[in-house]
């Protein structure tokens, strides 16, 4: 029985039970509090929401798990949906084909990489911090954003986009598959990879790592701009889904990104920390976000219960906290 | 004096691009360099310079704080609710008022990453949306334009009326700017205190077994943010003459750039006074410049955040080509 | 100043005993440091010396002492502050300065500290370090920030801080382990000139010979019992390393003529502009060549420069008979070449990861499966072979390697060398920080790779090391190899003679 539980443990991380728990709790709460919650309605509109925070969590999650930041992870979806519907647009907006989209697409992901691939050159090879990195790179890319739309919307686009937004396989919402490929590959690039592993080891010490012989200079240069290749894609996803751009679209979401990483366990200082706890509490966040909505809460007082959730993650996961835990459980102690 | 040169090679390079700009507007323009368009860039940025001043506090202390800018709009609400409310008020009860809703805004932010031992990034991005959040919420976003009178009259502290065209003043913000400037100056170079607060950023560890209080470090370093914080509300209110709820949040990111662009560096242990107003005059009259040249405003944020990535990616350039001797230097 | 007749000890603790969850660091022991002393505490890691030193500090507070006497004052307790006001400091070995500020600050830092705001006496501050630094005999940039300067001047700034502060106690803990002999032999004539003037000074070092030298007294403490209190007048460092260790040790020169085998690694003129010059150097299968040089002699450098990681002004190199030119460290690894790196803590180790990912962390191309992903299965057979091969003590291989103690860590940065089938294995102070028991097991393995054709590059600071553990031995100084030696023919202290005149 504990020997199972132990390697459930070692699979899923030891934050899993805890969030299940965390998890089911909430689905009770949110089900007496509103009839409206365990309708098929509810959880076919979560299925449709949930994905893009996962994304964009996602992107956020390998620079931290490198001891790292990415500020910018919002603007560069927001500058990779721009690039895509530039390219719908010069194809006849509406009207444009296939060739097309895949055109734009291939054009987002690759603005999405290079918006990342600077930031992880400037992390890399100046030594730069990457909150400022980030910061400075969130600026540019909103102000471009601005210049090239003078702060409005562009729409547009042709019906077919719809269906990523909107369409569904066999009952699952489109873009939960879209991003249960993306969390299962960014599962196995970070635990099975020589570059996943090297990104773990960049996040404990990059010196050290240098020495041991892995390329950290490529290492970091990599994480970011696959982040930024995954914050395309939610720019993707977030086109389809609005079906228009705007700069400055899932704004708030940053903080959520921050929150859902936390929740899921990861080290903020780097070196530890795995997908599928932060997949988990990417879930608990729509949970909490939708049960928030049903009841009727204010958007403003729920941008508040975010950062005070926040707050209580961190202050459950800090040192205080386990040291009342310790004092419950003795043969816990640090060694 | 040597040292004191190589230590202010960033404020160096800073005033020479930044001389540069003014010196090439000028040239450009004959709008730049007139009494006018000086003053008023002054009096707009009086309130980036209190807000910057006390930020390079809480970074030479080890920290970050983007929680700031919006506290400053918790606090004008707040105080502007309660001096309504005891009708009216003077100069010295909004002092006292905004100043300790700063410093308490400050310390609950410093209580977190002492008491929790939580990265500061991550406290404030969670305070930034509490404040946010429940002064949107408990304010439902409506601005307040029924301010007592003291508080919107405008005050002169220097006037100049030209023969031609409208008179150059100086505000009072330009004033209380220059009063907190010169305390932080006090208090980071001239006050033990400050001593210790660069210390604690340099070395939390060494610091610690000097028997520097860390707790204390923490609360003057948030806690003199918040002071700060709280006068840059008392004063932005002043210049603009109403409340509005939502118009300071953004703006951290703007002061927070500045002063990273001052040489103030993440991690602790470095950044100066000079270096922070450098900071904000450059983005200051970068954005005046592209303004009076006609450029799109939207192209500014671009700008600013271009000039960071080339700042940081030249300033530590030296370094990366010095990394074989700095591993010697190590050892 | 003291006078030492009315005041003879600085220090007695009585039997004292501290407990951690159950394990006895400290049990019963006594320790005395007599006013004016330069008195030496030796033991092997973990055997309860820094908790000594925390207690005298009063960080931490004893179980049980049946005395604790400071310059004669008899106290129940020792608090911090108390620690402090009667003079009592610890120079740790990373010095805990501030790198940013400058010189005299650092020095004067005790009198900044406090909640009482005051303003700061820059000219003060100056003229005081300046004194202080005159009692040393030395002259420093006191504006220069403190990053500026060389370790070795850093330790002086660490010591004058100590003595700003009136210490007439001070611990210091490995203050030579990063110094060059030119350096700690002034760094030893300042404390001679402490000691004269009546501060009381322990020594924690595991340099044996330079604590014959120093001490007049050595304490000797093992598994947190005392062993003895010992003169250092006749005592030899075998006699004292058996006394830390609690078994003889045994050393002796093992060296062998390796010349018909064939050259692994020939160096001809290599130069560094600025580190060192013109170096010749040929290390041959099965050979073990020690390389003696005191820290700043250019060991480091050149180990560096062997695994591509500085650019050569001059000379090359060739391996297994063709040319090696080496542009990163990877292009060396995947040559056949492997280094274990002076600083295992921060260099030699990621202390935060498992012992497995440190294990496999040169390895992973082999690790993988069809698919390409490293496989869980492959990592688990790589360190247990591991384990067994070197006899490593691990728990689990997924616990962290900081649970591990020093030599088994180097044994775990050794199996991930030996991982990648290396021609040539680098060991730059591979015992650095490593017990005195647990370095003979480390040797043991190295000689027997050596025995398995391995070329094995030695860069040691300690002459015994060299002489008893190569085949041959080089002397470097200056960035020159100024020459070389056979352990069989010259002895240890003609080798010291050589190095140190």
């Amino acid at each position: 029985m504990t020997a199972a539980l132990d390697r459930a443990r070692r699979v899923m991380g030891r934050e899993t039970l805890g969030l299940l728990a965390l998890m089911v709790v909430m689905v009770a709460v949110f089900s007496l509090a509103s009839p409206k919650f365990l309708t098929a309605a509810n959880l076919s509109s979560m299925g449709y929401q949930a994905p893009l925070l996962g994304l964009l969590t996602i992107a956020m999650l390998a620079p931290m798990i490198s001891g790292g930041f990415n500020l910018a992870v919002i603007y560069t979806a927001n500058i990779s949906g721009l690039t895509f519907a530039w390219v719908l647009l010069q194809f006849g907006g509406a009207d444009a084909g296939l060739g097309a989209i895949i055109i734009g697409v291939a054009a987002a992901l690759l603005v999405g990489a290079l918006a990342g691939a600077t930031m992880g050159l400037v992390i890399a090879y100046v030594g730069a911090h990457p909150i400022i990195v980030s910061l400075a790179m969130m600026i540019f890319l909103r102000g471009l954003g601005e210049f090239l739309t003078r702060g409005g919307d562009i729409s547009g686009f042709p019906e077919s986009i719809a269906f990523l937004g909107h369409g569904a396989v066999l009952g699952v919402p489109a873009p939960m598959i879209l991003f249960g490929l993306v969390a299962l590959a960014w599962h196995i690039l970070l635990r099975r990879t020589k570059h996943g592993f090297a990104v773990y080891m960049v996040g404990s010490n990059i010196r050290a790592a240098e020495y041991a012989g892995l390329n950290t200079k490529r290492t970091l240069v990599m994480i970011y701009a696959l982040s930024g290749t995954v914050c395309a894609i939610a720019g993707i996803l977030m086109l389809a889904r609005f079906n228009s751009v705007r700069v400055g679209h899932g704004e708030a979401l940053l903080l959520v990104t921050v929150l859902a990483i936390f929740l899921g366990g990861i080290d903020p200082f780097g070196g530890h920390g795995k997908v599928a706890p932060v997949v988990l509490s990417i879930l608990i966040l729509q949970i909490l976000s939708s049960g928030l909505n049903l009841i009727g809460t204010n958007q403003h007082f729920a941008t508040a219960v975010w950062g005070l959730f926040l707050i209580a993650v961190m202050i459950l996961r800090s040192e205080w906290a386990s040291a009342l835990f310790l004092k419950a459980s003795p043969r816990n102690g640090r060694g | 004096m040597r040292n004191a040169l190589r230590n202010r090679q960033v404020e160096l390079r800073l005033f020479i691009v930044l001389a540069a700009m003014c010196l090439g507007l000028s040239l450009a323009t004959d709008t730049f360099f007139t009494l006018g368009n000086l003053t008023s860039l002054l009096n707009n940025n009086a309130v980036n310079i209190i807000w910057a001043v006390g930020l390079l506090v809480v970074l030479i202390g080890g920290g970050i704080d983007i929680s700031f800018a919006v506290a400053s709009s918790v606090v004008q609400f707040v105080a502007a609710k309660l001096l309504v409310g005891i009708g009216g008020g003077n100069w010295a009860l909004g002092f006292l008022i905004c100043g300790t809703l700063g410093v308490a805004l400050g310390l609950l932010n410093a209580a977190l990453i002492h008491g929790f031992r939580i990265t500061s990034i991550i406290v404030t991005i969670a305070t930034f949306n509490v404040f946010f959040g429940l002064l949107m919420f408990l304010s439902g976003g409506r601005s307040i334009y029924d301010l007592p009178e003291w508080w919107i009259d405008r005050v002169a502290i220097f006037r100049s009326q030209a023969a031609e065209g409208p008179a150059a003043e100086l505000t009072l913000a330009v004033a209380v700017m220059a009063v907190c400037v010169a305390a932080t100056w006090i208090l980071i170079r001239r006050l033990n205190l400050g001593r210790q607060l660069y210390a604690f950023g340099d070395n939390p560890e060494g610091a610690r077994r000097a028997g520097v209080n860390i707790a204390a470090m923490q609360a003057l370093a948030f806690g003199w943010c918040g002071l700060m914080t709280g006068i840059a509300a008392l004063m932005q209110v002043s210049i603009v003459q109403e409340v509005v709820p939502n118009a300071l949040s953004g703006r951290e990111l703007q002061v927070l750039s500045a002063v990273v662009l001052g040489g103030a560096r993440l991690g602790g242990g470095k950044g100066t006074i000079s270096g922070c107003i450098l900071g904000v005059l450059f983005v200051a009259v970068t954005q005046n410049g592209l303004n009076l040249m006609g450029v799109s405003p939207f192209a500014f944020q671009m700008i600013i955040g271009a000039a960071i990535l080339v700042a940081i990616s030249t300033s530590n350039m030296q370094f990366g080509t010095l990394v074989g001797f700095g591993h010697r230097g190590q050892k | 100043m003291t006078d030492p007749t009315a005041e003879p000890y600085a220090l007695r603790l009585k039997a004292v005993s501290k407990v951690f969850g159950g394990a006895k660091a400290l049990d019963a022991v006594d320790f005395d440091v007599k006013v004016g002393e330069v008195h030496c505490l030796a033991g092997e890691n973990g055997c309860g010396k820094s908790t000594l030193i925390k207690i005298v500090t009063g960080v931490y507070r004893p179980e049980s002492a049946d005395l604790v006497e400071l310059f004669g004052e008899r106290l129940e307790t020792i608090t911090p502050v108390m620690a402090r006001q009667k003079g009592v400091s610890v120079i740790w070995q990373d010095l805990a300065l501030f790198p940013n500020m400058s010189v005299a600050e650092n020095i004067a830092f005790d009198e900044l500290v406090g909640l009482r705001p005051k303003a700061v006496d820059y000219r003060g501050m100056k003229t005081r370090a300046a004194e202080v630094l005159g009692r040393l005999g030395v002259t420093l940039d006191l504006d220069a920030p403190l990053d500026s300067l060389l370790i070795a001047q850093r330790q002086v700034v660490a010591i004058a801080r100590a003595l700003m502060n009136d210490a007439r106690l001070i611990f210091m803990d490995e203050p030579t382990a990063s110094l060059t002999q030119s350096e700690t032999d002034r760094l030893l004539d300042i404390v001679r000139k402490l000691s004269a003037s009546g501060v009381a000074i322990v020594f924690v070092s595991h340099r044996l010979a330079e604590v014959l030298d120093i001490a007049a007294r050595v304490t000797v403490v093992r598994d947190g019992r005392l062993v003895g209190v010992f003169t250092t007048k006749g005592m030899t460092q075998a006699r004292l390393g058996e006394l830390m260790t609690g078994h003889l040790l045994e050393a002796g020169v093992v060296a062998a003529d390796k010349s018909a085998s064939p050259v692994v690694l020939e160096v001809r003129g290599l130069s560094v502009a600025g580190q060192f010059d013109d170096v010749d150097l040929s290390i041959r299968a099965g050979e073990v060549v020690g390389l003696v040089g005191l820290i700043g002699a250019g060991r480091t450098e050149l180990a560096h420069a062997i695994m591509g990681m500085t650019r050569l002004t001059s000379g090359e190199m060739r391996l297994m008979d063709a040319p090696y030119r080496p542009t990163s460290i990877r292009a060396a690894i995947a040559q056949g070449l492997a280094y274990v790196s002076e600083d295992r803590l921060q260099l030699g180790l990621l202390q935060k990861q498992s012992i497995a990912d440190n294990a496999a962390i040169s390895v992973l191309d082999r690790l993988l499966d069809r698919a390409g992903l490293i496989s869980a299965a492959k990592k688990e057979d790589l360190i247990s072979g591991w384990v067994a091969k070197l006899g490593i003590k691990i728990g689990k291989s997924e616990n962290a390697i900081s649970t591990l103690s020093g030599g088994n860590q180097q044994k775990i940065v050794l199996a991930k060398w030996l991982a990648t089938q290396p021609k040539l294995l680098i060991l730059d102070s591979p015992t650095v920080g490593v017990d005195v028991g647990a370095r003979a097991g480390i040797f043991r393995i190295v000689r027997s790779l050596a025995d398995q054709g391995l070329g094995i590059f030695l860069i040691t600071d300690e002459v015994t090391e060299a002489m008893f553990n190569a085949d041959r031995v080089l002397h470097m100084a200056q960035g020159r190899i100024l020459g070389q030696h056979n352990p069989r023919i010259t002895s240890v202290e003609q080798m010291e003679t050589a190095i140190y005149a």
